[in-house]
């Protein structure tokens, strides 16, 4: 266990969220689920995050707004989809706007689906980033494409 | 005079404990939002893992200012705790801070730029107070010295009450507590006062943390000066003002700049100059 996953600090990105998924990731935050106890910060500086936590689907305005973000975080680093527009485009992914999902852009590693995504599963979610977190750390050098991504089922848990 | 097991105590204990003060407070202040809150040794989790992350600096000028900003930190803690002239203790860290300025003004960022500015008025808002603090105890024990201060025999509390209350006011400056942490604060991370923190990541960010906690740790030697005669007395002392900090910090909201810099210096003149001339009739001075 090193000192990264007991201290995940978070950047929440709101792309094209109906904001559902955003009003459950700062229900997280209150007293009652208090991610704090965990560790967790929610920073609102990319520089600051080790989790970057992105509700809502791509749009052609914000593509490069993500991919600045991911890359003014410093490594290692994890990509955590929230809600089904994140995961995939969800029900917009035939609009003309939409590029589709966060991993069209930047890569993803753990999706959290739902509509929106239950506080319990954003916090399964960010607990099963913190895996991915320390295996980064542990092993800095390795690809991102030898490391798969985790899908968790809706109501938590990992497959 | 200047004991060098005080100057070395602090360099090694001080950190330790002001990790241990941020973690009690950050408990405390969750229990205080009806919350768990983190471990009580967070704060150390938090700086280990800073320290894991990728270094990324904006300029090389900038991590120059940030190991400044640490070093003269630890001189200023260290020296106060040695025993040394109180008043190279203030110039000292008024240089520590400066550093931390500069270092927030050499990237090109305008929150950092934002966060510089507001800090500048901090320092400007506290300054006045701490000099006043330090004459007021000069004034009493006829001596600049911490050694010679902490060893009068009589309360210093009970000649500068004044004084000690415009301390109290500023110490929520310094300590980056609500209403006055305009320049960083240790909530509202999404806002414009994370302001001076904002072009720090990784291993830099974990130093400004460090030095957070000496900076702490010598703040509340400030305040245990006051009541240097009595050890026991001290350390309550010392516990119910680092209390009565927190209980502010979660019970109001943050103000405009303006009014800090107005009310600090209004305060630091009423309750200084007031202290002063008091003592000056009684005779003391």
């Amino acid at each position: 266990m090193t000192y990264l996953s007991k201290s995940p600090w978070i950047l929440h990105y709101d792309a094209t969220s109906c904001n559902g998924c955003d009003i459950e990731v700062l229900a997280s935050l209150t007293p009652m689920y208090d991610v704090e106890r965990f560790g967790i910060i929610n920073t609102g500086n990319p520089k600051h995050a080790d989790i970057f936590v992105i509700t809502g689907s791509v749009n052609e305005q914000n593509r490069e707004v993500v991919r600045n973000l991911y890359e003014q975080m410093p490594n290692p680093k994890v990509v955590v989809a929230v809600g089904i527009c994140a995961c995939s485009g969800g029900v917009f992914r035939e609009c003309y706007n939409v590029a589709g999902g966060i991993d069209k852009i930047i890569p993803v590693d753990v999706y959290v689906p739902g509509c929106a995504a239950r506080p319990e599963s954003i916090i399964d979610g960010i607990v099963t980033a913190l895996g991915i977190l320390e295996t980064k750390l542990n092993a800095p050098q390795s690809g991102r494409k030898e490391q798969q991504p985790v899908e968790l089922q809706q109501g938590g848990g990992a497959q | 005079m200047i004991s060098i097991v005080g100057f070395v105590a602090f360099i090694l204990v001080a950190p330790v404990i002001g990790g241990l003060i941020a973690g009690i407070d950050r408990k405390i202040t969750a229990h205080m939002q009806g919350r768990v809150g983190p471990p009580v040794l967070q704060p150390f989790y938090d700086v280990g893992k800073l320290f894991e992350k990728e270094k990324t600096v904006a300029n090389d000028t900038q991590r120059f200012y940030v190991i400044s900003y640490f070093i003269f930190m630890i001189f200023t803690g260290a020296l106060f705790f040695a025993g040394g002239d109180i008043l190279l203790v203030i110039f000292a860290l008024t240089l520590a801070q400066i550093f931390l300025v500069l270092g927030a003004y050499s990237a090109n960022s305008p929150y950092s730029h934002i966060g510089a500015e507001r800090e500048l008025i901090q320092i400007m808002a506290y300054e006045p107070m701490v000099i006043i603090a330090a004459v007021g105890m000069y004034v009493v024990t006829k001596s600049f010295n911490v050694s010679t201060i902490a060893s009068y025999p009589q309360p210093l509390v009970l000649f500068l009450p004044a004084i000690f209350l415009g301390f109290i006011y500023i110490l929520t400056i310094k300590l980056r507590k609500s209403p006055f942490d305009i320049s960083t604060s240790h909530h509202a991370h999404q806002e414009i006062v994370k302001g001076v923190t904002t072009e720090f990541s990784g291993p830099s960010l974990g130093l400004i943390e460090v030095t957070h906690w000496y900076e702490t740790v010598f703040l509340l030697g400030f305040v245990y000066l006051f009541f240097a005669f009595s050890p026991l007395l001290g350390f309550i002392a010392v516990a119910i003002v680092y209390l009565l900090e927190l209980l502010i910090d979660n019970a109001s909201a943050r103000v405009k700049w303006q009014l800090v810099m107005k009310s600090s210096w209004v305060i630091a003149a009423l309750a200084g100059v007031v202290n002063l001339a008091v003592l000056y009739y009684l005779g003391v001075g």
